[in-house]
């Protein structure tokens, strides 16, 4: 660590990872509410288990965003962070709103939080993956701003790289963005196409170019390979992903009552959009090929790489395949898309976040550089049994989502949607238990923070 | 010169490496649009060939000229520059920006005419590609435009100069792309019965 005030990211990584432990119990309840339909019933039904399930996903990857940011912007801009204590106090503003709204969520019917959180005055609730009460959105709207104003700063006052210009513009677009969440028109057909500028807008926009820059940055720092040339890949990477991702948009458009053209632009765009990823797989190996030295944090590196290809795979390839209009009007909203869901965020974001802390967390802890032998083979082992693990939860997604389709929609005697899913019990079986190994992955990357502490740090 | 292998002078392609990547992502998009234009009107031929009369095949013709001599200009920038004239190296990308304006005009003009007549994207397919192809390539030459801008600009600085003029490749091979594409496009759109 070279500067004092990155050490504010170990409070945002661990808060992440402390979330993303609830995420997957979350995940495991409503996988088994899969095929146990009143398993925790009435105390955690499916609904409430499932946007916990999003929600805390989306919470902990903003920490994991913001904590990946105060580690990175201070080094790059090379000068100590703004203002340090203002990120600790928008730590614990943004925990505490976090973990009280998850505990709304759970104490309480919705209806209730959105009556005792005066939604009544400027209704935002209600809808999927923004169904935080308003008054949490504000506080949302407050940390964004207090962190861009922190980050912002810290750049100015330093070094300005393309890492930071890139990561700075993706935070910024992530918290504009979000502005979108407080639009809520009575019009559906409006309601949805604004709710994607919040979600899509996101996911295969801004977001890209934070983990664009991400990678950029412990690419740089694990391979040694010159700043200019990983610069370059960046802005072409962006540059694709916002050229695709953008118009891309439209491939959400397909069936909710917007003009037919969108069901061009959405297709052939977005089509498009494994470009960027693809990119992204050929940039990861191509640096670490072309490094000038090993980095002793082999598991970085690992994470790295490993984010390039899942991304590409997820976000990529299970996104083109029910792209395209004519193949999605089939596929629409069934287990296909849950598939690719999961494959896009563990690949694209959890994996990046992942990443990030893989590299920084050794040197937030007090090492040189990286962890020792001992710690970084159970952390890789950890990589493994998640991202195996989570490969087969998409695989069995897309073989549940394959067999709803035909007989769903597909088929000449299409059947109904419950009795479809009472056939496909099996693959609900099978991803449930593809998930409890991925749980099993969690803890063993959790016991790699615990395990070789005492012993000598891993050298190239 | 920094060293790294992706900006290292070679004859082969010209410019930085790093463009062609971006130029054929770019083709590619446009070759999707192409195609899913070729096969849509192969379906719909009689509607395709009735909207086309609508629209201005001098004003287009017009625009074809004006790419390719800015791309001719581009060359001429490229020479210039070879031989270490900087200031011609210049001119000739302004004069190139200049003829991207002509171009950006005259469609703009085709476009009032069109909206002028209630002719929008939804007014039939052949409208919707022929809006979107030509918008989106609209686009494109407005990038080129800043592209070759940020070049002459960079030359002005001197950054460039006979031994080191990959910056001014890179530039003029986007620009090639922006016209080759309209070449391309053209014909596809306007004048194909």
């Amino acid at each position: 660590m070279k500067y004092q005030s990155q050490a504010v990211a170990k409070y945002y990584f661990i808060a992440a990872i402390a979330l993303f432990v609830g995420q997957i119990l979350f995940g495991l309840i409503m996988g088994l509410q899969y095929v146990m339909g009143d398993f925790l019933f009435p105390e955690i039904p499916f609904n409430v288990a499932r946007m916990v399930h999003t929600n805390l996903l989306i919470v902990w990857l903003l920490f994991g965003f913001m904590g990946s940011a105060y580690y990175l912007v201070p080094e790059e801009a090379e000068t100590e962070l703004f203002s340090p204590k203002l990120a600790l106090i928008m730590f614990w503003v943004f925990l505490a709103a976090g973990v009280l709204t998850i505990l709304g969520y759970l104490m309480v019917p919705y209806a209730t939080l959105a009556d005792i959180t005066g939604n009544s005055l400027l209704p935002t609730m209600g809808r999927e993956f923004l169904e935080q009460p308003t008054i949490t959105k504000i506080g949302i709207v407050v940390v964004a701003l207090a962190f861009l104003f922190n980050i912002g700063m810290t750049a100015l006052k330093g070094r300005k790289t393309v890492i930071t210009l890139v990561l700075l513009i993706g935070l910024l677009g992530l918290a504009v963005f979000f502005l979108f969440s407080f639009y809520n028109p009575i019009n559906l057909v409006k309601d949805k196409f604004y709710w994607w500028w919040v979600v899509h807008l996101w996911v295969e926009g801004v977001w890209e170019l934070i983990l664009g820059a991400i990678l950029a940055f412990v690419l740089i720092k694990t391979t040694g390979v010159d700043r200019e040339v990983i610069e370059k890949w960046l802005y072409i990477i962006i540059a694709m992903s916002l050229i695709t991702g953008i118009i891309g948009t439209g491939h959400h458009y397909y069936w909710i009552g917007t003009p037919r053209y969108w069901q061009w632009w959405g297709s052939i765009f977005s089509a498009m959009e494994p470009i960027p990823f693809f990119m992204m797989t050929i940039f990861a190996f191509n640096m670490v090929n072309q490094r000038r030295r090993n980095h002793p944090n082999q598991a970085a590196v690992l994470w790295a790489l490993g984010t390039s290809v899942m991304a590409f795979l997820g976000a990529g390839v299970w996104g083109f395949m029910h792209t395209l209009a004519p193949v999605n009007y089939y596929t629409h909203g069934t287990q296909i898309t849950a598939a690719h869901g999961h494959l896009a965020f563990f690949g694209a974001y959890v994996m990046i976040v992942l990443t990030m802390i893989s590299y920084a967390m050794p040197m937030l802890r007090g090492r040189e550089a990286a962890n020792s032998n001992k710690s970084q083979v159970v952390e890789m082992w950890s990589f493994w049994l998640m991202t195996v693990s989570m490969v087969f939860i998409t695989l069995f997604l897309t073989g549940a989502g394959i067999a709803q389709v035909y007989l769903q929609r597909y088929s000449d005697t299409p059947q109904a949607f419950m009795v479809v899913q009472e056939k496909l019990a099996t693959f609900y079986w099978m991803r449930e238990v593809a998930g409890v190994v991925f749980l099993i992955g969690l803890i063993t990357y959790i016991s790699s923070f615990f395990v070789g502490g005492k012993e000598a740090e891993e050298i190239a | 010169m920094p060293s790294s292998y992706t900006i290292e002078r070679r004859d082969y392609p010209p410019g930085d490496l790093a463009i062609w990547i971006f130029i054929l992502a770019e083709l590619l998009v446009f070759a999707i649009f192409f195609a899913t234009y070729a096969f849509t009107r192969s379906n719909h031929v009689a509607l395709f060939n009735h909207s086309q009369l609508s629209l201005n095949t001098n004003l287009a013709l017009i625009n074809t000229l004006a790419l390719i001599t800015s791309s001719y200009f581009v060359v001429r920038a490229v020479a210039a520059i070879r031989e270490d004239k900087t200031r011609l190296c210049i001119r000739w990308l302004i004069a190139a920006v200049m003829m991207g304006f002509i171009f950006l005009v005259v469609k703009i003009i085709e476009y009032h005419h069109h909206y002028h007549n209630g002719i929008n994207l939804r007014t039939n397919l052949f409208f919707m590609f022929y809006f979107s192809l030509t918008f989106f390539h609209f686009m494109h030459v407005i990038l080129g435009m800043v592209i070759l801008s940020a070049v002459a600009i960079k030359a002005r600085q001197g950054h460039y100069s006979s031994t080191d003029f990959t910056g001014v490749e890179t530039g003029a091979c986007y620009w090639h792309m922006v016209d080759i594409v309209w070449l391309i496009l053209f014909p596809l759109i306007y004048i194909m019965k």
